[in-house]
């Protein structure tokens, strides 16, 4: 008998808490991300897919050698570069630098072993196609356009 | 309306009538499309979300195009339902819906008609909507719309008693059924919340688990009976379900604002005749709202805590409070 009137006691208690708790909540700023037209600060540590990177002292160039280091180094071998030798050019010219993301892991080892830091990770995360082609991005044509 | 017009072609008692329904169905549908709208903000706000932001400003207008899209939808009967009843099931539940309003007195001008037995009448025109619910279960053939109606039965049948017995204790007090009495017996400030706040908080409980508002919400459970006893309903089916249990929660509302918060009363208004009606539907929305925070509030309840609740708690006090009531009363 002593439960039954404490119990009316003790749960009408936390009862009042509760709505006291939710009513506190029901006046904080909302926290949520209205995402397309709101969006958060990127970390700078973020991977996207790898990117040719300009020559900061010829910003009209990318820095790769064609040394296909990168090529021989990824794992999952979904670099696919080439280079040629130009009449007067010194050094080799990179004619074809294709990605295929579809297989890459975003490991790192490309952008830590070229030799002339010519990689670097990309800040994009919104990738969207229809095909698997999609994904096979060539970063020569984006480096190019990206003029 | 008491004045007397000189209308050629119809009898005034007919117009009036007319005017009165006019009236309910239009708050019946304008208190769905606000509540419906007030439910889904709040919820987001109670969670830290911003809740519908994309149709008109801050999504005032999200009802409106929901409405358009549940017109728009076609009315699925399922294979082996019983047709006739699936059919009827919804109208069964909404029709009863409008009919209270009738003798809700909103302003001490503004009442369809008092009838000396109202509150009786609401009452049982309300019941029907158990009807309705254990109809639509049966007929959908889902063994979750049926264990959602034989959940919203018992809770139903157990909860209206010590409804019924706190409106006793009212009714001793005021010695009338008419609603319009039991509010005129408050006026002047003496509404009957602050004589029995006990009959209030009963009252109270009991009404949203007859309305199968949460906590009480076992009927339709979404995490357990997807949506209950409206889970094969489609379109118009499912929106007549959804009106009707905003209107219940509306006409529950009204009752207990008429029985314990003074009805129409408050501070004079211009015109209070009618323009005092403010002050009903300012109390009825606030305690709609209150509904709505302890939905978010509180956690369900497991089914033996709620037959617990109302058979050890709710009853014994009413019952009690009954007794008090009659006691002081006869000194």
């Amino acid at each position: 008998m002593k439960d039954y009137f404490a119990l009316i006691f003790t749960g009408g208690k936390s009862l009042i808490v509760g709505m006291m708790i939710t009513l506190r909540e029901l006046f904080r700023p909302v926290v949520t991300v209205q995402y397309p037209r709101e969006k958060l600060p990127l970390s700078p540590n973020y991977r996207g897919h790898t990117i040719l990177i300009r020559d900061e002292e010829k910003p009209e160039k990318h820095r790769c050698i064609s040394c296909k280091m990168c090529e021989r180094e990824c794992p999952s071998n979904c670099i696919d570069l080439a280079g040629e030798k130009r009449e007067g050019v010194k050094g080799m010219v990179l004619i074809k630098y294709r990605l295929d993301f579809t297989k890459c892991s975003l490991c790192g080892t490309c952008v830590e072993v070229c030799p002339p830091n010519a990689l670097d990770f990309s800040k994009v995360y919104q990738h969207v196609g229809f095909s698997r082609e999609d994904f096979h991005y060539d970063l020569l044509a984006m480096v190019e356009e990206d003029k | 309306m008491s004045t007397v017009m000189n209308t050629g072609f119809l009898p005034l008692e007919l117009l009036r009538i007319i005017f009165a329904l006019i009236c309910a169905i239009v708050i019946v549908f304008g208190n769905a499309v606000v509540m419906g709208y007030l439910e889904r903000k709040l919820a987001g706000r109670f969670q830290r979300r911003p809740g519908p932001m994309e149709v008109g400003w801050h999504g005032i207008l999200q009802l409106a195009v929901d409405g358009v899209k549940l017109v728009g939808k076609q009315l699925i009967i399922p294979k082996q339902t019983d047709r006739v009843l699936y059919r009827l099931a919804p109208i069964i539940s909404f029709a009863p819906a409008i009919m209270p309003m009738v003798v809700i007195p909103f302003a001490p001008k503004l009442q369809g008609r008092d009838f000396d037995i109202g509150l009786i009448f609401i009452l049982a025109v309300v019941a029907i909507n158990v009807l309705a619910i254990l109809i639509a279960g049966w007929s959908s053939n889902n063994k979750y719309s049926l264990l959602g109606a034989m959940r919203s039965v018992a809770q139903n049948v157990a909860y209206e008693i010590p409804m019924l017995l706190t409106l006793l204790s009212v009714i001793l007090v005021t010695g009338t059924f008419s609603l319009r009495g039991i509010v005129e017996a408050q006026s002047g400030g003496a509404w009957f919340i602050f004589f029995m706040p006990v009959a209030f908080l009963i009252f109270f409980a009991a009404t949203l688990a007859e309305t199968n508002r949460a906590p009480f919400d076992l009927p339709e459970a979404e995490s357990e009976l997807t949506a209950g006893f409206m889970t094969e309903f489609s379109g118009m089916g499912f929106s007549l379900f959804f009106m009707a249990e905003y209107t219940y929660m509306f006409i529950a509302c009204s009752l207990t604002v008429i029985l314990f918060l003074g009805g129409w009363s408050g501070p004079p208004l211009p015109y209070g005749e009618y323009t005092s009606a403010l002050w009903f539907f300012a109390k009825v929305y606030a305690l709609l709202l209150t509904m709505i925070w302890i939905r978010w509030t509180f956690p369900r309840v497991r089914f033996d805590q709620l037959l617990n609740f109302c058979w050890k708690y709710l009853v014994p006090f009413s019952l009690v409070h009954l007794l008090v009531t009659a006691v002081v009363l006869k000194l």
